[in-house]
């Protein structure tokens, strides 16, 4: 998985990991640079003229923030809901095909007569289960891998990292096709795994790089010095500072995922139709364009704002955690 | 010399791993991988066959020393559906898909400096606020749908362009770039928004150092303190990532060559993949990741040679 696609600072650089990682390496820190994170390449973000005007303004989350997360919620909510929802089944016709949008039909209905508003929210509880189990398959094993190869360095970090850097040399979406073109079964469980893997490396990166920076500071220190266990450390000391950056990158890996999963979904590598996806909805409908474009146009719509919204919050909540000394 | 054997090595042991899990992508396969490579046809004797073939009772670090020196002498098998060799097929459409990547990589830049330079000269003036907030929604939308509604709006509605199709480049360039224009824009469109940002915030930085304050109190022309000082030491991370780029390029250009109907290696390896043809899948993706992790390594380089705090890190230290 895919680097959180606008902050690509945070991305990897295959080939100038740490499959050799020494400490005190000044290549290595060149590579940590380049990573963006152990010295803090991020934080040129901060230097945006406005808010090194107003330093208050990024200690609120902001209008955008919350109308990003109401959409999030409200697309969530009737994903969850949708058993229960008073729309048609997604998988009958239910009109005539290719009926334009009215009050009975919002989206208007699809080649098969079958009705687009419902599976558009249909389409949504895949696109949302595959974007968020897969990202968090990949931090509960990216992470613990960063947690561990930051803290312990040396040879953990060289053999951990060395694997990360291995799966980056992989462009993600082939990895992730690839897996998912080599099993038999395309249901929901496939696609969480064949993008999970994909986004353990960049996790572990980022948990990595910051596990480090945090390692080093003077509560840790102390906890050691109290004969605090390496788990502890870990689990008490370090993870807690280490979530938040955690959290806003997750966020926009989410997205990338979801984008993911509608790709495979529109080259009919998904879960296998009847079952409605927002790609496979998309792939569906391209044929129609000229006469019935809402077939694709309005699962496409709802795609983008999604994947907008997803961005929008994960990029408010970066600069939101983003603390440094100065604005303590 | 000794950042370039260093980064040598790397390149080696990483090439070795790549190669490696190239290779094991067959065993994902469910059951006897000898039965799904005969794809449902040739019967029992088309996978005794196979298990000789590939000698699937060998050990697997046997069998990948051999897979490794086959792929390097040129053979990764033959395509279970039209028996074409996979090397052969490969040679087509490399130069069909590198020739979309660069072209998109050159569309985006050619668009991302001139309007990155702009706006990082005037932070939080109009240009910078509309760009930033126009190319923040361009990043939301996947290539496949900007693909869709390209070819809404060009060849379906005003007629311009081909939906389809692709014309080689060593038959007629200009019309080779032109059959792959709007392909190259879809993938081209999110990379941008990255490459402006990206260069917009390192620009930012740089006009804050103290030489460029140095420049401007010697009455030095702010177009000329922009390109002759600040451009350069800011495009180092914009370098990094035009090469890692490369990598969500080929994952778009996988959907995209399909959109397009562009023989290309993306259309190859999934017609392979829904074909149930997994050799060519395998010697794509090895084909693939080996470039990508190439171009990654000349990056590097390319790299060390701009800026000189990185080939000298010995020297200092």
């Amino acid at each position: 998985m895919p680097a959180p696609s606008h902050d690509p600072v945070h991305g990897a650089v295959p080939g100038s990991g740490s499959v050799f990682a020494e400490s005190g390496d000044f290549a290595t820190e060149i590579s940590d640079i380049a990573d963006g994170d152990a010295l803090g390449l991020a934080e040129l973000h901060e230097l945006d003229p406005d808010q090194v005007a107003s330093p208050r303004a990024k200690r609120r989350l902001g209008l955008a923030f919350w109308i990003a997360s109401g959409w999030f919620a409200l697309v969530a909510l009737a994903a969850l809901l949708a058993p229960i929802l008073p729309i048609d089944d997604p998988n009958k016709t239910v009109a005539r095909p290719r009926l334009a949008p009215s009050s009975a039909h919002w989206f208007g209905t699809d080649a098969l007569g079958r009705d687009v508003f419902s599976r558009t929210i249909w389409g949504g509880r895949i696109s949302l289960v595959v974007g968020i189990g897969s990202i968090l398959l990949g931090v509960l094993i990216g992470g613990a891998i960063g947690l561990l190869a930051g803290h312990y360095r040396g040879k953990v970090e060289t053999i951990l990292m060395g694997f990360c850097d291995v799966l980056l040399s992989f462009p993600a979406l082939l990895l992730a096709l690839a897996i998912v073109g080599f099993r038999d079964n395309r249901d929901v469980s496939t696609i969480v795994l064949a993008i999970g893997v994909v986004s353990i490396a960049p996790v572990a990166r980022l948990v990595r790089a910051n596990t480090m920076i945090y390692s080093q500071r003077e509560f840790v220190t102390a906890a050691r010095s109290l004969g605090a266990s390496n788990a502890r450390i870990m689990l008490r000391e370090v993870l807690p500072n280490v979530v938040f950056p955690v959290l806003s990158f997750s966020v926009i890996a989410v997205a990338v995922a979801i984008v993911a999963e509608g790709g495979l979904a529109f080259i009919g590598l998904s879960v296998p139709p009847p079952t409605a996806t927002w790609g496979g909805m998309i792939s569906d409908g391209r044929n129609f364009l000229a006469d019935a474009p809402w077939i694709s146009l309005a699962p496409c719509f709802i795609l983008f704002l999604t994947v907008l919204a997803l961005n929008l919050a994960g990029d408010r909540l970066r600069e939101f955690f983003d603390i440094r000394e100065g604005a303590l | 010399m000794r950042f370039v054997r260093r980064k040598l090595i790397q390149l080696v042991v990483v090439l070795l791993c790549v190669t490696f899990l190239s290779f094991l992508l067959i065993s994902l396969l469910p059951g006897d991988p000898a039965t799904k490579l005969c794809a449902g046809a040739g019967g029992q004797e088309c996978v005794d066959q196979k298990r000789t073939e590939l000698r699937l009772d060998d050990p697997i670090p046997v069998r990948y020393v051999r897979w490794l020196g086959d792929a390097v002498t040129g053979d990764l098998g033959a395509s279970a559906r039209n028996q074409q060799p996979v090397w052969e097929a490969l040679t087509q459409r490399v130069p069909v898909t590198i020739e979309l990547l660069l072209y998109s990589q050159f569309m985006a830049l050619i668009i991302a400096i001139p309007l990155g330079l702009l706006a990082a000269q005037r932070a939080g003036g109009i240009l910078d606020r509309v760009s930033t907030t126009v190319l923040f929604g361009l990043l939301a939308v996947p290539s496949f749908m900007l693909a869709l509604l390209l070819i809404y709006i060009f060849p379906v509605k005003l007629g311009w362009f081909q939906a389809t199709g692709y014309t080689d480049f060593t038959d007629n360039p200009l019309e080779s770039l032109g059959s792959l224009f709007l392909p190259a824009l879809s993938l081209a469109a999110a990379e941008m928004a990255v490459y402006m940002r990206l260069l917009r915030t390192d620009l930012i930085a740089t006009l804050q150092e103290d030489y460029i304050t140095m420049a401007k109190a010697k009455g030095m022309p702010p177009r000329r303190i922009l390109l002759r000082h600040a451009f350069k030491p800011s495009s180092f991370s914009l370098i990094t990532v035009i090469g890692l780029n490369f990598g969500r390029l080929i994952g778009g250009a996988l959907i995209i060559e399909i959109i397009f109907g562009i023989n290309g290696l993306g259309k190859y390896t999934v017609d392979s993949i829904l074909g149930q043809d997994f050799i060519p899948v395998q010697g794509a993706v090895l084909v693939i990741a080996v470039g990508y992790v190439l171009i990654n390594f000349a990056v590097d380089m390319l790299y060390a040679a701009l800026d000189p705090r990185i080939r000298h890190a010995r020297a200092l230290a």
